[in-house]
């Protein structure tokens, strides 16, 4: 509805490209930062990129650009090699003395094989040591949000791929997180199961305020879950344009159909085509 | 599917079951038809007879047997699970003691069980000795793969969790290594037992605490075949039961999860 509305407005707004200075307060600060492995592999080059609170940003660029690395850099599941990242304008050491959280969801649901849905998602709190009786509600809740209700008692064998992936948003949301970062996390499904997943979590990204970095192959997914997206190089990784999708929020089934999605995808992907072909004229 | 799966069941009972009957006719009948004389080899009916006849003192004698392999079993599980964990602790300890584990396992215990029994006084400690370090090599080498064999993303995932070196043990390693674990038990189960009865052999140990394998020896020397076929009948029959009694615990541990135990109704 929002998005007809609009288009009737400005039926040939331009759409734009390159995004400025951000008005909201910074999540995360990528300063200078750059990732060479100990084999001598260059996987980031120097990076400067800044997350502002409620964003929902998505990395896209071909494979060996380094997005899952930066995503890593951010999770402090690796360190940088040279350049710094700020938290919430601190250091990594005080996110949670700040009351700030992370939340992580990777490329494969990873769940305990031997442990039951519920047990699953309750493992952050187990670990952090909130008592059971505290903690039982809130894998209630969790589930609830990812309509698996019904599904607590199961194993995790027992569930289809999109559910178990539902699991694993459910158990990084449990924490109440500030930042979401996913990693490709329905690039294994089928395309209607990812469609699905991607409508509910623009909805729960949108009621929960949360700080979301995304990252992923797909156009249609980046279109249609970001309002940016930051187009990425290979060899070294890079960042080679940032791009706003400003459209109404929250997106919904139909932005899919609307000539807008088409004109932000074409875009998009004459970005990346243009991203692959460097290192070749290069 | 149910159907099916209770068919299946009542198949993989019913086949070897048959296979057991038909062989055991075979023998008979060739026994018989050929004449040949029970000391040279004796039919199943002589067999039955003798187990029949000889059953207390043999079943005392399988007792006797059996308490060694029990006991040798459980302190592999014990040992082999604490040297496990050793290993995992560093490639460092790995390395160095590693090599010593397979040295165990590839001498021969005929070899050194001699020198076991003269080193340690009492016989009863001295089999249990030998049946150990028979049963204990895939227990320490299936349980130091499980604990490495974590899921990597899961081992991230504790991480970004903060979980402590503890709680990763107790709610990752050990549940990860379980499998691996049950697949050395059945594995260890089996060769406790026939350590416990080589190293009888050995021994050669009369008197009161006379196991299976001196009554076969005895057997043996009276050319008392049948008996001797008895005993060997209730050695398999127990190693069978011991094997069971592992794939039963493992069921009743990993059925719920592991791929292992759940076959491909899902």
């Amino acid at each position: 509805m929002t998005h007809n509305h609009l288009l009737v407005l400005a039926p040939n707004k331009p759409l734009p490209v390159q995004s400025g200075a951000l008005a909201r307060a910074p999540v995360v600060e990528v300063l200078s930062a750059e990732k060479i492995f100990p084999n001598g592999t260059r996987a980031l080059a120097p990076i400067d990129l800044t997350v502002g609170a409620g964003e929902f940003l998505t990395l896209i660029g071909p494979s060996g650009c380094g997005k899952s690395t930066l995503l890593k850099l951010i999770a402090n599941l690796i360190e940088p090699t040279d350049g710094r990242i700020l938290w919430w304008s601190g250091e990594f050491h005080k996110v949670e003395t700040a009351g700030r959280s992370l939340g992580f969801v990777f490329q494969d649901p990873t769940l305990m094989p031997w442990a039951r849905v519920e047990s699953n998602v309750r493992l952050p709190l187990d670990l952090a040591g909130v008592p059971k009786s505290e903690s039982g509600e809130r894998v209630r809740e969790a589930l609830a949000r990812v309509g698996l209700e019904g599904f607590a008692r199961h194993y995790p064998r027992q569930l289809s791929g999109g559910m178990k992936m539902r699991v694993s948003i459910a158990r990084s949301l449990i924490t109440e997180p500030d930042l979401l970062l996913m990693d490709e996390p329905f690039g294994a499904l089928d395309e209607f199961t990812r469609n699905r997943l991607d409508t509910d979590l623009v909805r729960l990204w949108w009621e929960r305020k949360l700080t979301t970095m995304f990252v992923t192959h797909s156009i249609y997914e980046a279109v249609f879950l970001s309002t940016r997206v930051v187009v990425m190089g290979a060899q070294p990784g890079r960042i080679c344009r940032i791009m706003s999708i400003d459209e109404p929020q929250p997106r919904e089934e139909g932005f899919r159909n609307s000539p807008r999605f088409g004109e932000y995808c074409r875009a998009l992907s004459a970005s990346l085509t243009e991203v692959s072909l460097a290192p070749l004229q290069a | 599917m149910r159907p099916l799966s209770e068919s299946q069941t009542a198949m993989s009972i019913a086949a070897p079951v048959l296979v057991g009957v038909l062989l055991v006719a075979i023998w008979e009948i060739a026994c018989r038809n050929a004449n040949i004389p029970v000391y040279l080899f004796p039919k199943p009916s002589d067999i039955a007879e003798k187990l029949w006849t000889e059953g207390p003192s043999l079943l005392t004698a399988l007792g006797m047997t059996l308490r060694v392999a029990l006991q040798a079993f459980a302190a592999a599980i014990v040992l082999g699970t604490l040297v496990a964990f050793l290993f995992v602790q560093s490639r460092a300890i790995e390395m160095s003691l590693f090599p010593y584990a397979v040295l165990l396992q590839v001498t021969p215990i005929v070899a050194i069980a001699p020198l076991i029994i003269i080193l340690v006084k009492n016989t009863q400690v001295a089999l249990t000795v030998c049946a150990t370090v028979v049963a204990i090599f895939p227990i320490i080498s299936n349980t130091t793969l499980g604990l490495r064999s974590v899921d990597p993303g899961l081992v991230n995932l504790f991480r970004m969790n903060r979980a402590g070196r503890l709680q990763t043990l107790v709610r990752l390693r050990i549940p990860s290594a379980l499998p691996y674990f049950f697949g050395g038990l059945r594995i260890s189960s089996g060769l406790a037992l026939i350590g416990s009865v080589v190293a009888e052999f050995v021994a050669g140990t009369g008197g009161r605490s006379a196991g299976l394998a001196y009554e076969i020896l005895q057997s043996g020397f009276q050319l008392d075949i049948p008996r001797m076929f008895a005993a060997l009948f209730l050695i398999t029959l127990a190693g069978v039961a011991l094997f069971a009694i592992m794939i039963g615990l493992s069921k009743l541990a990993l059925g719920q999860w592991h791929e292992s135990e759940i076959g491909a109704e899902t």
